[in-house]
């Protein structure tokens, strides 16, 4: 921008300034981030003010009622119909709230309800000094094997910070899907993504690796924060607005008034494409679609396993819809130009991702490439752009995070004197030792793989039908073909668990409070019933197809 | 609303295997008799169905029809023709003989654990498989069908893997090794068939609208569902290739050895005899009830594979060591037939197909159970570990005999009738295709007589001189089979009078007329 530009906009900014007013904020149909965003500072100010005795206590009563009042606020909205005829934009233009934002946002708090309870399970972990433990290190700032990190054990404190966060993450991705404009999709992607980072360095066991993890989480994260926000920067100076609307009227060029500071720049495709590319690139970072999926493996099997899980299903959901949004409010006029590319990282990231998956001999990274590819079917849903593609995606978003969630709930009950047993050769004839928890595993896992009756193969069929329909009937047996191959790993873990002899030396399942059971069962009856009678919810999902402009 | 007697027959064995599966770990023999019960009064069902039916009636009776899934333009619709009937009441027959003869193979070798329950797994396993089979054959709703059709690739493939032939039981690594790679082979081909049709799935509905039989049969009847020949053929192709995985046809068969050779006898008879038959049968009702004029145009390749099926599996089941991949490969000649019946387009080929089907159930059902018996006793699958049996057992041998020459198609014996019928059908068309189909026959008698001959016949082999006779037990499951092969093969009327009306409307959907006999005289 030039020195008269910048000039000239001052000038001009100072003459109106009496119609600066308040602004107009719609408190009611905010009510699920701003309760999510508030319960979060009250936690910590728990932190600081809470005797530590109680806080885990508290801290756990804070989190489950917030999210429960907010999965309540998110019902009352959509049931006064805003998800439907009174879809609108609140907060000055900046939130939407329509039935995708509404749908997203309750997969999203329910999905965070279930993961809170995994975070919050004490009794996998054999008592440290007489002190029961969760998932999470005693001091996050103690060094690695050090005395002070010795101490902190020794004196039992918890790391009882991550409810917060969580919650900060939570709400963060509650705005995510629902942002309307740029400004706000990158503040709600700092707003998630920082306390997953955190969140990242807190493993109780193997603290090194959560570390690096956490930083290589991070150095990536940022990486991607920085191109959305450039591809933003250049977004504004193509549209002379981070409002979604007016960017989608100048794309389709039905603009009236033409800013005069921007009258160089306005309407300069290069602008366009570039910024366009670097704002998905910044959301598909976070799908974590091939090939700005590196981060994927090592974060997923670094991170405390809760919260692989939390990670895995409510960043996925809040980061499609937020590509979603961006897709099929910002950017329809340019279809033309972003389907090819799409259906092209949709190809590599199913295939990439099942034919990767197979070499893994880790658990947790295996689920890692399993989510990549996953990812890639729900791109093939995204390429649709019809209603029925939006609908399935919202489907497929809501079965996999319960499939995922439940997954990783089950990784964690697998032990050994290291911690959680994750390596595949360790769960060679888990069925023979634990007929239960391997035959829960076996549900989630073909589930995963898509077969029917599971919840898996009702989203895969319902995206596979909207591609198709949408005229991607190419893409549909690409991604055929690579079920079949991501099938070929599922069913080698479950060969592994029941048709193996268990090894002498071989993990034990602990038995887990009712917190994990709950996440666990609630992952079961949402992965069977979606799998059985899923018309329901396809057709809350159908209603909640149409996004507000 | 009537009974919905077809959802209950699918639903018994489903709430049995619930059942089953739930009873507590000591008390084994109460589920195995909870899963006989179930399993005959699944066959009283069954026969209430073949009772309720009027063959000259409707085209699918006993209809339900149901809202499922509005979203993919999916109704629970079931409706049964004479086809299904008769695979249905096979099914239902044969399930009560898999589990009396498999009485004792899902014992436990030691008491492991108190939660490890192997042998309630077994047989819920086997009255799921039961309840799917039968619902695959009920569903006139494609995507209900698909469903079923997938799902009991689970219970099948725990079945083959967690339960080996006790002839290799014990500590042998090896045969752990071994039976796990059948059941992931198994599983495999059958997935990829099954997803290769998804897709075709997903393009019927893109191109239909929904997935109902009868309403696509309708709109293609009167015009309003035009379906372009490409599009067609590749949907034809999608279908057809997961059923050929399934039936087995040559080259997608190798899976069919490893599994029946790895697992149990009954199990064995389980893919063989009823599972396999869902892949014949959807030919029938799917390939050429949606697809008609690509039928015809696929039939001269699928002849042909059919053709390099009988030969082909019938010469490696001569050069078999091993009893279970004999039969194996014996089958897979016979699928070539039942393939041959369906795609010669004549109304005895399709009836002799159907009958076929009906027909190696039993015949097969009855020569692997006595060859699993006979397994049981010496524990070992090697034709040459055998000799002289006959003469220590005879009831087994003359049992074992029974089968075998109703495999190879003896008159008199039920499977004569359909082979015949198959070939009479497939010559009126296509005489080369008949002459060179009946070379399989002559294959059949080698390998079932020099079967026989090295197993029961000559010097009494001295690992086999204590050798006991079938036990009652045994024979309770062997001698009913016996009796329905010799009826069927002497009075074959009431299936064919069950199945010809419904091969008319197949015959009908593909408009074919049989070929004109003068014609046929005159050349």
């Amino acid at each position: 921008m030039s020195a008269s530009a910048v000039h000239s906009l001052w000038t001009t900014a100072a003459d109106p300034i009496d119609k600066i007013g308040a602004p107009k904020i719609e408190y009611g149909q905010l009510s699920p981030t701003l309760i999510v965003i508030g319960a979060a500072v009250v936690g910590v100010l728990v932190e600081a003010f809470v005797p530590r005795k109680f806080r885990y206590y508290v801290q756990l009563f804070l989190s489950v009622v917030a999210l429960a009042a907010a999965f309540a606020a998110v019902v009352g909205l959509a049931a006064r119909g805003f998800g439907t005829t009174k879809a609108q934009i609140a907060a000055m233009g900046a939130i939407a709230v329509d039935g995708p934002a509404l749908f997203l946002q309750g997969t999203i708090l329910l999905a965070g309800l279930v993961a809170i309870f995994t975070f919050a399970e004490r009794r996998l972990d054999p008592l440290a000094h007489g002190n029961r433990v969760d998932s999470f290190v005693a001091q996050a700032g103690a060094v690695p094997g050090s005395e002070g990190e010795q101490a902190a054990t020794k004196a039992g404190f918890t790391t009882t910070e991550v409810f917060p966060l969580a919650l900060f993450a939570i709400g963060g991705m509650l705005v995510f899907p629902a942002a309307n404009d740029l400004l706000t999709l990158f503040i709600a992607l700092e707003v998630f993504s920082l306390p997953l980072y955190l969140l990242c360095a807190l493993a109780r066991r193997k603290r090194l690796m959560s570390q690096e993890a956490a930083v290589k989480y991070f150095l990536l994260g940022a990486f991607a924060s920085a191109f959305t926000l450039f591809g933003i920067a250049l977004l504004y100076g193509y549209a002379g607005s981070v409002s979604y609307a007016t960017i989608a009227d100048v794309v389709e060029g039905n603009v009236s008034t033409v800013d005069p500071a921007l009258a160089e720049t306005m309407g300069n495709d290069a602008l366009l494409l570039i910024g366009v590319a670097m704002v998905v690139m910044g959301l598909l970072f976070k799908v974590g679609a091939v090939p700005f999926h590196m981060w994927t493996p090592d974060v997923y099997q670094g991170a405390p396993t809760p919260v692989t899980g939390f990670m895995a299903a409510a960043t996925k959901v809040a980061a499609f819809g937020a590509l979603l949004r961006l897709l099929y409010v910002v950017l329809p006029g340019l279809r033309w130009d972003w389907r090819p590319v799409m259906w092209g990282i949709a190809i590599i990231t199913m295939l990439g991702g099942a034919i990767v998956a197979i070499t893994q001999t880790d658990i947790k990274r295996l689920l890692a490439y399993s989510s990549i590819a996953h990812a890639g079917f729900i791109l093939a849903g995204v390429i649709a752009t019809t209603p029925d593609g939006v609908s399935s995606v919202l489907f497929y978003l809501a079965a996999y995070s319960f499939v995922t969630i439940g997954a990783f709930a089950v990784v964690t009950l697998v032990r050994d004197a290291g911690g959680e047993a994750t390596h595949l050769s360790k769960w060679a004839g888990l069925g023979r030792r634990s007929p239960l928890v391997a035959a829960v595993f076996a549900v989630f896992l073909l589930a995963f793989a898509g077969i029917p009756l599971t919840s898996g193969f009702t989203g895969k069929f319902a995206v596979f039908k909207a591609a198709a329909e949408g005229g991607a009937g190419a893409l549909v047996v690409v991604g055929v073909l690579s079920s079949a191959i991501a099938a070929f790993f599922y069913i080698r873990v479950i060969v592994l668990m029941f048709f193996s002899e268990p090894k002498a030396d071989g993990p034990t399942v602990a038995v887990p409070s009712p917190l994990t059971m709950t996440a666990i069962g609630v992952g079961v009856a949402v992965t069977l019933v979606l799998g059985v009678a899923p018309q329901y919810f396809l057709d809350l999902a159908g209603q909640a197809g149409v996004f507000v402009r | 609303m009537s009974f919905p007697l077809l959802t209950a027959t699918a639903a018994l064995p489903a709430v049995g295997a619930i059942a089953t599966a739930a009873v507590p770990a000591a008390r084994r023999s109460a589920a195995k008799w909870l899963a006989l019960l179930v399993s005959l009064a699944t066959l009283a069902l069954a026969v209430t169905v073949l009772v309720r039916f009027d063959p000259d009636g409707d085209r699918y009776q006993l209809t339900e029809s149901r809202a499922w899934i509005a979203e993919f333009g999916v109704r629970y619709e079931l409706g049964v023709d004479g086809i299904g009937v008769a695979l249905i009441g096979l099914t239902a027959l044969l399930i009560p003989f898999i589990i009396l003869a498999g009485w004792h193979d899902a014992d436990p070798l030691e008491t492991k654990s108190s939660r490890w329950r192997p042998t309630q797994g077994f047989f819920a396993l086997i009255l799921a498989v039961e309840a799917m089979v039968i619902i695959s054959f009920e569903a006139t709703d494609v995507f209900l069908f698909y469903i079923f059709f997938e799902a009991m690739l689970i219970p099948m493939y725990f079945l083959i893997g967690g339960f080996g032939d006790r002839a290799h039981a014990g500590s042998d690594e090896n045969a752990s090794a071994q039976r796990s790679y059948a059941a992931v082979k198994f599983l495999l081909y059958n997935l990829v068939g099954g997803l290769i049709m998804l897709a075709a799935v997903i393009g019927l509905y893109v191109v239909a609208g929904n997935f109902s039989l009868q309403e696509i049969a309708e709109a293609r009847a009167n015009g309003t569902l035009d379906m372009a020949t490409s599009t067609e053929r590749w949907l034809f192709l999608g279908f057809f290739f997961a059923f050929a995985v399934k039936a087995p046809l040559w080259p997608l068969h190798t899976w069919l050895p490893n599994a029946m050779g790895e697992s149990t006898a009954p199990v064995a008879v389980l893919i063989t005899a009823v599972v396999d038959k869902v892949g014949t049968f959807a030919m029938l009702r799917f390939c050429l009830g949606l697809f008609p004029e690509a039928s015809k145009w696929a039939t001269p390749v699928i002849l042909v594979l059919a053709l390099i099926s009988i030969i082909y599996g019938a010469l490696l089941a001569v050069g078999q060591r091993d009893i279970k991949r004999l039969v194996a490969y014996a089958s897979i000649s016979h699928f070539g037939f039942i393939v041959l019946g369906i795609f010669a387009m004549t109304s005895q080929g399709q009836s002799g197909a159907t009958l076929y089907m009906v027909n190696h159930g039993l015949s097969t059902a009855a020569l692997m159970l006595v060859a699993g018996f006979l397994i049981s006793r010496r524990g070992s699958r090697l034709i040459a570990d055998y000799g002289g049996v006959q003469k220590v057992a005879p009831v087994l041998a003359g049992t074992f005999l029974i089968g075998g020459l109703a495999t190879l198609s003896l008159p008199g014996l039920a499977p004569f009738v359909s082979e015949f019928l198959v070939l009479v059908g497939a010559f009126a068309r296509y005489p080369v295709v008949g002459i060179i189909a009946t070379l399989g026959i002559v294959l059949a008698a080698l390998y079932t007589l020099v079967l026989y001959q090295r197993t029961m016949t000559g010097p009494v082999k001295p690992e086999v001189s204590a050798m006991p006779d079938l036990r009652v037990r045994e024979l309770v499951v062997v001698a009913p089979l016996i009796a329905l092969l010799i009826g069927l093969g002497v009075y074959p009327k009431p299936l064919t009078e069950l199945v010809n009306p419904a091969v008319e409307h197949t015959m009908s959907d593909v408009q074919q007329k049989d070929p004109e006999p003068e014609v046929e005289a005159a050349k």
